[in-house]
């Protein structure tokens, strides 16, 4: 089964568009929920990637393992491992207000990228690992990224299913509770401290996923992969545009900045031969200017977080009180 | 023992380069509650547009110098006014976020110019002097006398002018000297002018010593963060010495680690600051 380029372009498209997704609601659930500013996404995404790698590819590949085991196994580690150094983390600066906590989560992921590079045993250092096996990549033509397509909008579903009700849970209201007024949440006997934590691995064991994901897709990683830049300023860009607070607006925000990224590609093709190598540069400067405009001139986004349920949203006993 | 003089002298010269930094960082954190991520990158730029004149132009460092200097506070003043001013009113998380996009903005603009390649103001090898088994390049000489100067004076402006003390006074007690009748907006402009005039400076001492490379600002970002907290937001003098502390332990930390964990070091000790003593070693805020 052949599909036409355009449409083999599309599913490309959309499966990247949906593993961006899948990072800007794990980072919805950090800032969007719980107002914890990590910059230090690009960690667990390198974290979520190598896992799998090391866990799924076939033996000899210069780094530990690979052990060959199945995807599932390798999707389950990743975010397991990511929740793992969340925890470690967290555990450290879980007390920090916004800008501190900036400025170490952007500080760890530095870390990790440092030990990527360097720690050749594990990772095989700058030179990456090659032959990340896709699921169902011996049948014929293009079905293995169709059903990968899948694979991922499986993925989107199950966390935007999960962590939408959370929002709307308990344990979602004293999220909002404490990013709108941490005293006060305090007061409320709420255990501040524990909140913030359980937030913030939630959000990184699915960045872990993420990251486990982009690894069996683009089938090779390497530390350069993960300029901890770029990759986390793209994600928030997508979290900040569409909408922070509104799951809908992560998931339109990551299709909507990837649709612009993935548009600049073709622009820059239409550049001077000599411009063209420094193509990734333009692309920031737009995605840089696209962030300055909507900060100035609508910082809630796309979908802006809606108000307070209503006593339709079926939460009319609590709301009567 | 030489080694670790050895260590010593590398160590004061990034600690001035870290610390010239760090002034900015501290002031601008202290008067405007926000961490300035695009800091690190006003660096750089400063060393690229010193490049500029040196291998476009063919003139002496010492006369790109003010030049670019004066250009990199024309850019970041401009910034303020047309981004950073009018995003005041909202959070400070928001100055932030826009901040970090302006790093990789500025960062973006110089791959385009100037390309991703290395380059340096002078291919000429240095050779070191020799001094009791020490080794000194003429350029950490430089580098030393240089900060050494623009500290000095930053202290004149500091203590001697009325700007000066209504920095000190905004950066120490915000709301107090709001009420005192300080021109705020004022001080604002101030403020970015002397942090980036000194960031446009560190920058082009860290590129004499070592090479230009689009990075170079960033990867002193954390280090100059992490002098900026170890010395007390808004604390000018606080972040002088936290520069040099960084800077020396630093290069100190390869005698116990690989060198290619070096940057972890800066980071480190943010940590510590952090958990131990938010606010600093010389209590800042």
């Amino acid at each position: 089964m052949e599909l036409p380029g355009l449409i083999s372009f599309a599913v490309f498209f959309l499966t990247l568009a949906g593993i961006y997704g899948v990072f800007s609601l794990g980072l919805n659930v950090q800032w969007g929920y719980s107002g914890q500013f990590n910059l230090g996404i690009a960690a667990f995404w390198a974290v979520g990637s190598y896992t799998a790698a090391i866990l799924t590819t076939a033996p000899g590949g210069g780094h530990l393992g690979g052990f060959g085991l199945p995807f599932v196994v390798g999707l389950a580690a990743a975010v397991l491992l990511s929740a793992l150094l969340a925890v470690l983390i967290g555990v450290v600066t879980v007390n920090l207000r916004t800008d501190y906590l900036a400025i170490g989560t952007i500080g760890i992921a530095e870390i990790v990228r440092l030990v990527l590079k360097n720690e050749a045993w594990l990772t095989n250092g700058v030179r990456g690992i090659a032959g990340i096996p896709r699921p169902f990549a011996d049948l014929p033509g293009d079905l293995p990224a169709l059903i990968y397509l899948a694979i991922v909008a499986l993925a989107v579903l199950v966390v935007f299913v999960a962590i939408e009700r959370l929002y709307r849970a308990p344990w979602g209201r004293v999220q909002r509770a404490l990013r709108e007024n941490e005293p006060a949440t305090q007061a409320a006997g709420k255990n501040v401290l524990r909140f913030r934590l359980e937030a913030f691995v939630l959000g990184a064991a699915v960045m872990g996923l993420g990251g486990a994901l982009y690894a069996h897709f683009i089938a090779f990683i390497s530390p350069e992969a993960f300029d901890p830049l770029i990759t986390t300023f793209v994600v928030w860009v997508m979290l900040i545009a569409g909408g922070s607070g509104n799951n809908r607006g992560a998931l339109l925000g990551a299709f909507v900045i990837w649709g612009i990224w993935s548009g600049t590609g073709f622009l820059t093709d239409l550049l001077p031969i000599e411009i063209q190598t420094r193509a990734g540069s333009v692309r920031i400067l737009l995605i840089g200017a696209l962030l300055q405009i909507i900060l100035l001139s609508r910082p809630e986004g796309l979908i802006p977080e809606a108000g307070p349920p209503t006593p339709d949203d079926g939460e009319s006993t609590d709301n009567s009180r | 023992m030489i080694d670790i003089l050895q260590l010593l002298i590398f160590g004061i010269v990034l600690g001035g380069i870290i610390a010239l930094g760090a002034v900015g960082v501290s002031l601008l954190f202290g008067i405007l509650r926000f961490a300035h991520f695009a800091h690190g990158d006003m660096m750089t730029l400063g060393a690229y547009l010193a490049f500029a004149f040196v291998a476009g132009l063919g003139w002496p460092l010492l006369a790109a110098f003010p030049l670019a200097v004066l250009l990199t506070v024309g850019v970041a003043v401009l910034i303020d006014q047309v981004l950073y001013r009018r995003l005041r009113r909202k959070a400070p998380v928001i100055l932030l976020f826009s901040s970090f996009g302006v790093a990789l903005m500025l960062r973006a603009i110089i791959e385009l110019v100037w390309g991703p390649d290395t380059v340096v103001y002078d291919s000429a090898i240095q050779l070191p002097w020799r001094i009791a088994g020490l080794r000194i390049k003429p350029d950490h000489v430089t580098i030393v006398i240089g900060a050494i100067v623009l500290v000095t004076a930053l202290h004149l402006f500091l203590q001697r002018t009325r700007t000066g003390k209504a920095m000190r006074a905004m950066a120490d007690e915000p709301d107090l000297a709001q009420v005192t009748g300080i021109n705020t907006e004022r001080v604002v402009i101030w403020t970015w002018i002397i942090g980036s005039a000194l960031a446009a400076a560190a920058g082009i001492f860290l590129a004499l010593d070592t090479r230009l490379v689009p990075l170079l600002g960033w990867n002193l970002l954390l280090p100059v963060f992490a002098a900026a907290i170890l010395g007390g937001i808004g604390r000018p003098y606080g972040a002088i010495f936290g520069g040099l502390v960084i800077g020396i332990s630093t290069e100190m930390s390869t005698l116990a680690i690989a060198p290619v964990y070096k940057p972890a070091v800066a980071f480190t000790i943010i940590l510590i600051m952090l958990i131990w003593r938010p606010t600093g070693l010389l209590r800042g805020r």
